[in-house]
């Protein structure tokens, strides 16, 4: 079938702000779609709350509207816009659900507007659990026997119907409290006696118990004329009970038989047959590992996180192949891309193995809990490409970059044999660690196994890189055994410090042998067809496919790896557009990174992909190969970064800003300097090594001081201390993850925290904007709000900011992109940080001032000069629109996570609120984070004593709005006295109905909580603001932040939303 | 020990040996399947090859002989770049490694196999040697190799006496040119009976068991080296009886109703081939295993049309034999291994001779 021509124009939704669960991948596909969808010639319009994204710029679709991800913003859209046709299934759930709604209300079929690729139907019986249920049943594919009781006999007798163990889960108690696992009839009598009891309404769901099966997921496309392929399988090594985003992912399954791979293949395409999708399409699997029974836990009618590391996985673009069908093209009208003389319809055949491992957020959210369950932790994820599994495993090892490049980890030795056995219970992120101590404790892979259940297959793979260090300890290394361990990815340094032998003696030994890396590709096909546009993974001891290419001059973009607090899409959209920029100037661009998630991994965006660890040593194999002309290493975060002196030394020119003016922004006593010579006045600080040190450095500033290691990403380890024990546990943590670099003991200063990136091109620079933060100094700047323009400082001062700015950037000798930090204090204005790099903020600031600086620092680092690229240096213009860029966070999610905002980040992503005033621009911003009042009108304040003056004017101002005011007893009294009404809550550990009673009672809007300064040594704030984010109540810890909030509840006349398209700016 | 792999063209490829010792000189093709090692090794139609598996980890699931294609591996010889060395599932009962020792099948592990697939697509299939004789001349195996054909392979695979599977439904008589069993399975399993036959038992003898249909199974070797095959099949051709052919059972009845076939360059062997069914425009993904193919050109539409095309090539995929109840397909709908999408075929096999039985 061909294209519809009734499609002329699309509304594509994307997912919003990035959350755990619902990440980058939505970028990734909905970037795919949209330039499928313009390639045909369809006429785009964009929604999507998140301004990092890729998605949301006017190359890629011809309307982009950075709004709030609400049905009232989507309504007025379609009223604006008026598109023919919505492709709901390429933002997440969060895009889903708004079709849905839209459909459901009739909107949509009042305005003309048709849903394309699956229809509501199809969304509705896949979605929704009694009709997807009844589906399945139609069908005969089997989903987990389920049944809700009332009462003993009834579970008695359906338990023995379906056969022991069964889950036993009472309704609407918190936190499955009550439930459990019956292996027998007596536990079941036990546990469901007790667990109805429990339950509020008295009933228990009794569920055939499937933890311990084996976790497999298809990835199936289906077109309008009922074609269906599979794109690829995956197996995860985590048996059911972890959640797929944080398990250990492996592409094809590994331990199916034909038998069994059929069985589900068959099943899968039955299942999307009888839904009926038109597009792509997740099925995730049970399967007992003793059998061929199974059953279908979960189907994703859309595309899904899953779906993004399957095309990359394999090569094949399904949000791009999906777009097509929604169109009305067949799988066999529709290219394939990677061979261009195949079509889609036909399954990727692999011939290597892929690893994908989740990047837990654990090393920003100390006291969290590191269990891994069904609800996602992750917040982003490495894929690695290997012919043999062990390499792949160590390859993704190494691009986490969480300081760990092997099996050996050295957390776990000190313990016995018997306490291994009893962690081996614990499923959390270090358990391949510990089943590789647990393989050299000696314990069996069979206990190893009956403990985790995990496949056998897995651990004895663990046991063969285990086997493998030691014969590294042991054996005189030969050019065979080295040739084996490269084989198996070791990394020289790891095998250096086995050996015992300096690194560099490993790699000159593997050039004298020759045992170099080599490139395969990933064609789609097995080789059985020539590849157009593949891409590339390297092996060991194979011969290379890479073709050598000498035509045009060569740049390397190096990418900023897994998606993680603090290093998030942003750095793939700056990757993504410097690398374009080079293409335009006629450049081959190479790219190297390893996060599937992202657009700068998909095929078609470098000429060639490097799917590769971000380490020296991976790098330096693609520099011997490719020896490119240059790379850039400014657009891909602290990653990217820290590559610059490997390369260097590699002989690699660094285009922009040279590698020495970097390390002059990050040494504490050179950047003395610099300011120095620039006049430019910065908190005093010192440069310490110990915590006596610190200590003395603290006292001679006097408290409060900011306590960071330098080279630091989003803050991590930066706190404020207000006194010498403080100092002494943070420089601890600090120590703990491996610190190399010195420690800086600055002054704090409390004021207004400003925000530049400017490009610079040696001579002159251009800003686009001036942000400035809400929240003052003290909260990490990627969890502020940020406002452009600056609205609450002088002209003085902005010109104060660009001349300081115009200093630093020359005196570094920046070519490209430079971000500085500054806090103005009245009109005085002082330097906090400068990063001669891409920032957080460039993607934000360049849709809102429609200034496209990666690209003009890209032209710039080639040699272009400001004023010929059609610009007046300096500060430019202000914009005529307010935007307000709003941090999301994903607490939620995090058990045991401190909500408390500081130095540290811990926001995940971010949405744009965008308006002529500023007032709508914050009320957009709001309610694109989610945060929607009133509904109770009720609020609790607790804060600490340097805020209450503050809490008053806030209390009051709520007063005046209708809201009931909450606050326990130092809070009260201080509105008490100023004649503000107020009821008083009792303390957490007071008894009952306390603080917490209140929160749990889903009576609160919101509450402002603000933890002392310091490390809190109360666990009552901890325990409030935790209960209050797992019942959903918003919680605030900066009174900035309840500040602005109030400010946006007083403007209700900004409510009337007006639609801006970032296109037009 | 060492073993190594020479082609036709002179490549040399060091590995390790695995399976059983000795030399073996055959045609090397590859397999693109991700899993079924098994029911590869044991389908007939690779008697006189070597396989090559595309996929890098072989032999991760063990050995479960119920899965086995026919009573034993054919193939001259293995080639894989990893030979799991243990076996994980619940049906597995060895490792593959001792199956292809007990089988007798020599191979060559830890090479690699991407490169031999690429130099097998560029330069298609061609002949080599698995041998652990360090001292081979290169310029004599060269020219063994190209002085080496495969003959008389439906011969070597074919069951020697006539058997019968007893069922209620319609009797099939079934052409056994190197048979897998899933596709007597999938007859006899829909309540066929089937009866299996010699691949060169006469047409008239067939016949005489009067069948309600025939099936001409796959099978191995070169479509037009089956000369006498052809003669009896074509005598079938005559008859009303409806008739399903498969692979090898599809070359031969139309090189018995006048049609050429010719050798691929490196054929077609994997599960992930999509053929269009021309009649519906419906595409399916199929299990293939075929170097020779049906030139769709030589056939006078008279005779036969098209069926189904491969959507990647445009190669022939299946026929329609004009007036006549006769149905063939190039690919394997009996799966084993591969995807199960086209298995309605044996249906569409069995209301045909419904239809004509109750005519």
């Amino acid at each position: 079938m061909p294209k519809n021509p009734q499609i002329k124009k699309v509304l594509v939704i994307g997912s919003g702000p990035i959350v755990i669960g619902q990440a980058a991948e939505f970028d990734y596909a909905g970037t795919q779609a949209c330039r499928s969808l313009k390639e045909e010639g369809v006429e785009v319009v964009l929604l999507n709350s998140n301004p990092a994204t890729i998605m949301t710029d006017k190359d890629i679709a011809d309307h982009v509207y950075i709004e709030p991800l609400t049905l009232e913003v989507v309504e007025r859209l379609i009223e604006k816009e008026q598109p023919d046709s919505i492709l709901p299934t390429l933002g997440g759930q969060a895009g889903l659900n708004l079709a849905m709604e839209l459909s459901e209300s009739g909107f949509l079929e009042d305005h003309g507007v048709g849903l394309i690729g699956t229809t509501s139907a199809t969304i509705k019986k896949a979605e929704d659990r009694l009709e997807f249920k009844s589906t399945m049943e139609k069908i005969g594919e089997p989903v987990a026997a389920s049944l809700v009781v009332e009462n003993l006999e009834d579970g008695l007798a359906f338990a023995g119907r379906i056969g022991y163990p069964v889950v036993l889960r009472p309704a609407y108690t918190l936190g499955g409290s009550g439930g459990g696992i019956a292996r027998n009839q007596e536990e079941l009598e036990e546990i469901l006696a007790n667990g109805l009891r429990l339950s509020r309404v008295g009933q228990v769901l009794v569920e055939r118990c499937i933890a311990g099966w084996k976790e497999i997921e298809y990835e199936v496309m289906r077109d309008g004329a009922g074609n269906c392929i599979t794109v690829c399988n995956m197996e995860n090594i985590d048996p059911v009970g972890v959640h797929t985003g944080d398990s250990i992912v492996v592409a094809p399954s590994q331990t199916l038989g034909d038998k069994e791979y059929q069985m589900l293949r068959t099943s899968a395409l039955n299942i999307i047959s009888e839904l009926e999708i038109t597009g792509g399409c997740n099925v995730q699997y049970a399967l007992n590992p003793d059998s061929f029974e199974y059953c279908v836990i979960e189907v994703n009618p859309r595309v899904s996180r899953s779906s993004a590391l399957a095309s990359k996985a394999t090569g094949y673009p399904i949000a791009k192949v999906a777009a097509k069908i929604a169109l009305g093209y067949t799988l066999d009208e529709i290219p394939n891309a990677v061979t261009g003389q195949t079509m889609a319809s036909f399954e990727p055949m692999l011939d290597y193995c892929v690893v994908k491992l989740p990047r837990l957020p654990f090393d920003k959210f100390i006291s969290a809990k590191r269990t891994l369950t069904t609800q996602m932790k992750a917040t982003g994820e490495v894929m690695s490409i290997c012919d043999n599994f062990e390499g792949a495993l160590m390859k993704a090892i190494r691009s986490l970059e969480q300081h760990v490049d092997s099996l050996i980890s050295g957390d776990f030795t000190a313990l016995s044999r018997e306490e291994i056995r009893e962690r081996l219970k614990v499923v959390d992120d270090r358990r391949i660690w510990l089943i590789a101590e647990a393989i050299r404790k000696g314990i069996s892979q069979e206990d190893i196994h009956e403990i985790t259940r995990i496949d056998l297959w897995f651990i004895d793979k663990i046991a063969v890189l285990v086997e493998m260090e030691e014969r590294l300890r042991r054996e005189e290394l030969s050019p065979e055994l080295l040739k084996e361990a490269k084989r198996l990815q070791f990394p020289d340094q790891v095998i250096a410090g086995l050996t015992g032998k300096r690194e560099e003696a490993i790699r000159t030994m593997r050039r004298q042998e020759g045992i170099l890396a080599a490139y395969k590709m990933v064609d789609t096909c097995a080789a059985e067809f020539a590849a157009s546009t593949p891409y590339y993974y390297s092996v060991f001891g194979s011969e290379n496919e890479v073709q050598e290419t000498r035509d045009r001059k060569k740049v390397l973009v190096l990418g900023s790896g897994p998606i993680r607090i603090g290093q998030g899409i942003e750095f793939d959209f700056c990757c993504v557009h410097c690398t374009w920029a080079f293409s335009r100037e006629g450049y081959e661009t190479i790219i190297v990174n390893n996060n599937p998630e992202t657009v700068s991994t998909d095929f078609d965006i470098a000429d060639k992909l490097y799917f590769e660890p971000l380490t020296p040593e991976d790098v330096e194999a693609i520099v011997r190969l490719e020896k490119p002309d240059g790379a850039v290493v400014q657009f891909g975060g602290q990653t990217a970064i820290k590559l610059t002196e490997a390369l260097m030394e590699m002989g690699v020119p660094i285009l922009g800003t040279s590698a020495e003016n970097v390390d002059a922004a990050e040494d504490r006593e050179r950047f003395d300097a610099i300011l120095e010579e620039c006049g430019i006045p910065r908190p005093k600080g010192h440069t310490v090594f110990t915590a006596r040190e610190a200590k003395e450095a603290a006292r001679e500033l006097g408290y409060p001081v900011l306590v960071r290691p330098s080279y630091v990403l989003g803050g991590q380890g930066m706190q404020i201390a207000i006194q010498d024990r403080d100092v002494e546990e943070f420089i601890g943590i600090i120590n703990r993850i491996a610190q190399e670099h010195p420690i800086l003991v600055d002054k704090y200063l409390q004021g207004r925290e400003i925000e530049v990136d400017a490009v610079c091109d040696g001579e002159d620079i251009l800003i686009p904007g001036i942000m400035e933060h809400i929240e003052r100094a003290g909260i990490h700047s990627g969890d502020s709000i940020s406002v452009y323009p600056a609205r609450s400082i002088s002209e003085g001062v902005k010109a104060t900011i660009e001349e300081y700015t115009r200093r630093l950037a020359c005196s570094l000798h920046v070519i490209g992109l430079i971000n500085i930090q500054f806090i103005a204090v009245g009109e005085e204005v002082y330097v906090i940080e400068v990063n001669p790099r891409s920032s957080r903020t460039v993607p934000y600031i360049s849709k809102v001032t429609g200034i496209p600086i990666v690209p003009l620092a890209t032209r710039v680092i080639l040699g272009a000069k400001i004023r010929e690229l059609g610009y007046t240096p300096g500060l430019q213009p202000e914009a005529a629109y307010f935007a307000v860029k709003m941090p999301v966070f994903s607490f939620e999610k995090i058990r045991g996570a401190d909500i408390s905002l500081g130095p540290e980040m811990k926001s995940t992503g971010e949405c744009l609120g965008i308006a002529k005033t500023f007032h709508e621009a914050l009320y957009k911003a709001f309610l694109g984070a989610g945060i929607r009042l009133p509904k109770y009108k009720n609020v609790i304040l607790t804060v600490r004593d340097e805020d209450k003056e503050e809490a008053v004017d806030i209390a009051r101002r709520l007063e005046a709005l209708g809201y009931c005011i909450y606050a326990t007893k130092g809070t009260a009294r201080a509105l008490l006295e100023a004649d503000v009404s107020v009821r008083l809550t009792r303390k957490l550990e007071q008894e009952s109905p306390n603080i917490l009673d209140l929160i749990l009672g889903h009576r609160i809007d919101l509450v402002v909580d603000t933890p002392s300064q310091g490390i809190e040594h109360s666990r009552d704030g901890f325990v409030i603001r935790r209960n209050a984010i797992e019942t959903g109540v918003h919680v605030l810890t900066a009174i900035d932040t309840a500040k602005a909030l109030v400010t946006s509840l007083e403007h209700t006349d900004a409510r009337e939303l007006t639609l801006v398209d970032i296109a037009e700016l | 020990m060492k073993a190594y792999l020479i082609l036709e063209d002179g490549h040399v490829f060091t590995g390790v040996p695995i399976g059983a010792p000795g030399e073996v000189i055959s045609e090397i093709v590859f397999n693109t399947s991700m899993t079924g090692y098994l029911e590869v090794l044991t389908d007939p139609s690779y008697a006189g090859q070597a396989v090559v598996m595309t996929y890098p980890l072989i032999g991760n699931y063990g050995v479960c002989r119920e899965d086995m294609e026919s009573g034993k591996a054919w193939p001259d010889g293995y080639i894989v770049r990893e030979l799991s060395r243990i076996p994980s599932n619940f049906r597995s009962r060895e490792t593959l490694r001792h199956f292809l020792e007990d089988q007798g099948i020599p191979g060559i592990a830890g090479i690699d196999t991407r490169q031999l697939t690429r130099i097998l697509r560029e330069s298609g299939t061609m002949n080599g040697m698995i041998t652990t004789d360090a001292s081979f001349d290169l310029e004599e195996v060269k020219a063994k190799l190209k002085a080496y054909r495969v003959q008389k392979a439906v011969e070597r695979v074919t069951c020697r006496e006539a058997y019968t599977l007893e069922g209620e439904g319609c009797r099939v008589a079934l052409l056994d040119l190197g048979a897998k069993k899933n596709i007597i399975r999938s007859l006899h399993k829909r309540g066929c009976r089937v009866t299996v036959y010699p691949a060169f038992t006469s047409a008239q003898e067939l016949l005489a068991g009067q069948p309600d249909g025939i099936m001409l199974s796959n099978g191995p070797g070169d479509p037009k080296e089956c000369v006498s095959i052809i003669e009896e099949i074509r005598k079938l051709y005559q008859t009303d009886i409806p008739i399903f052919a498969i692979c090898l059972g599809h070359q031969l009845m139309a090189l018995a109703a006048g049609a050429d076939t010719y050798k691929l360059k490196y054929g077609h062997r994997g599960g992930n081939h999509p053929v269009k069914d021309l009649r519906t425009g419906r595409v399916y993904i199929s299990s293939q295993n075929h170097g020779y193919a049906v030139d769709g050109k030589s056939l006078d539409p008279k005779v036969a049309v098209p069926a189904f095309v491969n959507v990647n090539d445009g190669t022939n995929e299946g026929l329609c034999y004009t007036g006549k109840d006769i149905f063939t397909v190039q690919f394997h709908p009996e799966a084993s291994p591969g995807p199960q999408d086209s298995g309605y075929l044996f249906d569409r096999f069995i209301e045909t001779m419904e239809v004509r039985k109750h005519a």
